[in-house]
């Protein structure tokens, strides 16, 4: 058993787990999206992709890079939230809403197509 | 993987990345949790972008203040504990970047890098040096004067670090690796289509030769040019093909001896292998007698069956004759000391040659023998060219320096190849030949040493001539050596040789007639050689110096007054 094969797969379900969390809800309702889940979905895909540094594969290359695309959405995310509460006037409209909650979705698809990639390697591994 | 820097800082940061990210991650959490100070009596929290706010200038060290409000003392506790954790993530995370960054196997991976965009950038035709000592830099920086570029390789590393901190006209590249690899020669740029050739000056014969026949066989097309300490490997150059091994000693007894049985033909050659714009070095006549040989190393041996094929007697002093298998009548001794000079017979002899490979007893000897007979003549081996200042002191009549005869024997094979065919054929005239042509030349270049430029007849280095010729013009040798503004005149400046296909004229006739695929070499003022080129490229230059007339420029005045008109 591989430990760190282990820790590396677990920070990766995480942020797909935590991110898909987030995302599931009524689309414009602010009720049905918790901020902490988007502050802890954005931290644990952040570590997910560190633990992706320094990959040699070409399949390592490819995760390296929806972990970042998938960075990207969440801290678009992040920004668009901290520009409706604390800089618009508007406040938390269903429109801002709405727009954070797409962008995580894309993320949710990025973090997906990470974890396919994930298991292809594990099963081309010979035992 | 090409680039391998990007790649290594990545897999370097990943562990401090990750504590900062965890530090970050707490404190935010944390700050966002405590119950702020009581607003008409509600606790008030702070928003996530507010606590990732604070916690940037808290990590950083920075430090603005408690905003938007004061802080509560729950907030006041959690912001000590996260102060401590995270500023100590973020030190470790530059402390980190900085040791990879002085890493000595990252900074080799960065040279390496730089070295070889180098290479790759080159866009002049250059030659991969091998080996930098005293003959290397020489080499170099005499390359670098004549607007010749280069490329660096040298097994020690104070050695490349000496280069970059030279003053040089442009940027010579230099690689710390063992030039006998071919995979170091290669990187060095054996394979670019802009490399010229390969000049092997290291100390070893046998890593010379590693290094010719790696050249040889992986470009066939490049020049070749080696040095050789011994006969053995001398002979084992040339075996395959090396276009020029080089041994100065060689060289420097060959010159002696040239200098006894020809002194005019030995100062011509000096007055052309000499750097262009140096005062003419002088005559010099070393006498017929008997010599005395200190040392009996690779350079007396040299020396000493030069000299007997000139049929000197010679007597030798060395303090190891069995080592260095001296023949039977040999002095016994250094020949520093007043006592075996005397035993060698100085007052009677005519010359001496402190030849042994340590320059405090030449310099020695030298003067022991100074004290004893004034009237001989002094030759000494120069070891290393720190001690320039103190051989000049000395004022002797010849100084052997091996670093300056091979590189001035490398220059004069890579910037005018004719030269070498030049003075392989003088050799064969006599010294009354020598001296009708140093009188010929004496008028014509002052009193410095000339400068000598090629002249090939092609399409690229004489557009003008090339085309008269093949619309069947006879152009002369004569009409070459015109002063272009004024045909009167004629240019300061002698053709040495005429190179054929199939034949060699050694100072041709001014009537010559020129073929295209001529090469020629001139020798004379550098500014004759800026007035020919516009004889050679310009087609009215060339028309005016031929036949006084100026052709027409444009189509309209041929057509409304004919093709020619007078020189105005």
């Amino acid at each position: 058993m591989n430990v760190e094969k282990v820790v590396f797969s677990f920070f990766i379900v995480l942020a797909l787990t935590l991110n898909f969390g987030f995302f599931l809800g009524e689309f414009d309702n602010p009720d049905h999206h918790d901020v902490y889940e988007l502050f802890a979905a954005i931290v644990v895909n952040l570590i997910a992709t560190v633990l992706k540094f320094g990959e040699r594969t070409q399949i390592g290359a490819v995760l390296l890079a929806t972990s970042l695309v998938a960075d990207l959405q969440l801290i678009a995310a992040a920004l668009v939230w901290t520009v409706a509460v604390h800089i618009a006037a508007t406040g938390l409209t269903p429109p801002a809403m709405a727009s954070i909650v797409s962008l995580s979705g894309g993320a949710v698809l990025a973090n997906l197509v990470s974890v396919v990639l994930l298991v292809v390697d594990i099963s081309t591994l010979r035992r | 993987m090409d680039n391998k820097v990007p790649f290594l800082i990545l897999r370097r940061m990943r562990v401090p990345l990750l504590a900062l990210i965890g530090a970050y991650a707490a404190s935010v959490l944390g700050l966002t949790l405590m119950p702020g100070i009581e607003i008409d009596g509600e606790p008030t929290h702070i928003s996530i972008f507010h606590a990732f706010y604070i916690m940037t200038y808290t990590a950083t060290t920075t430090g603005f203040g408690e905003l938007p409000h004061a802080f509560s003392d729950a907030q006041r506790l959690w912001v000590t504990f996260s102060l401590y954790l995270s500023v100590v993530a973020w030190v470790y995370a530059i402390g980190a970047l900085i040791a990879l960054f002085q890493d000595r196997a990252f900074k080799q991976v960065i040279e390496e890098n730089r070295f070889a965009s180098a290479v790759r950038r080159q866009s002049e035709p250059f030659y991969i040096v091998c080996g930098y000592g005293d003959t290397g830099g020489l080499v170099v920086r005499s390359m670098a004067g004549c607007g010749l570029s280069a490329v660096v390789i040298d097994v020690a590393q104070d050695r490349i670090n000496e280069l970059t901190l030279e003053n040089l006209p442009y940027h010579v590249p230099g690689l710390c690796a063992n030039a006998s690899h071919p995979a170091n020669l290669k990187r060095a740029g054996l394979e670019h289509p802009q490399c010229a050739g390969v000049v092997a000056l290291t100390d070893s014969d046998h890593v010379n030769l590693k290094i010719a026949i790696t050249a040889k066989l992986i470009a066939p097309e490049l020049r070749v040019i080696c040095r050789a300490q011994t006969h053995d490997a001398q002979a084992n150059m040339a075996s395959f093909g090396t276009d020029a091994v080089i041994n100065p000693f060689d060289i420097f007894a060959d010159r002696l001896a040239m200098a006894l049985h020809s002194p005019d033909m030995h100062r011509l050659h000096e007055w052309l292998t000499a750097t262009s714009g140096m005062p003419l070095p002088e005559r010099i006549d070393p006498p017929r007698g008997t010599w005395l040989l200190c040392g009996y190393g690779r350079f007396g041996k040299a020396v000493n069956r030069f000299l007997e094929y000139e049929g000197l007697s010679t007597v030798i002093i060395e303090s190891e004759p069995e080592k260095t298998r001296a023949p039977k009548e040999t002095v016994v001794g250094r020949g520093t000391e007043a006592v075996t000079l005397r035993a060698a017979h100085i007052e009677s002899a005519v010359g001496i040659v402190a030849g042994t490979d340590d320059d405090a007893n030449n310099l020695s000897i030298i003067m022991t023998a100074r004290s004893l007979n004034l009237n001989l003549f002094m030759v000494a081996r120069q070891n290393s060219r720190d001690n320039d200042d103190i051989f000049e002191a000395a004022r002797l009549d010849l100084v052997m320096q091996r670093s300056r005869i091979i590189s001035r024997r490398i220059l004069a094979l890579i910037s005018t190849p004719l030269l070498t065919d030049f003075l392989r054929l003088a050799r064969h005239q006599n010294n009354e030949w020598a001296r009708a042509l140093i009188e010929r030349l004496r008028p014509v270049i002052g009193t410095r040493v000339p400068a000598l430029w090629a002249v090939p007849v092609t399409e690229q280095g004489a557009p003008a001539v090339f085309s008269a010729l093949r619309e069947a013009r006879d152009i002369q040798l004569d009409h070459l050596c015109r002063d272009p503004y004024a045909r009167d005149r004629t240019l300061p400046c002698v053709p040495l040789l005429l190179m054929r296909e199939d034949d060699e004229l050694l100072l041709p006739e001014p009537a010559t007639a020129l073929q295209p695929g001529d090469r020629l070499l001139l020798c004379g003022r550098s500014r004759a050689e800026l007035r020919m080129l516009w004889t050679l490229r310009n087609a009215n230059a060339l028309a005016y110096v031929e036949s006084g007339e100026q052709p027409r420029d444009s189509y309209v005045s041929r057509l409304l007054f004919g093709r020619r008109a007078r020189a105005g």
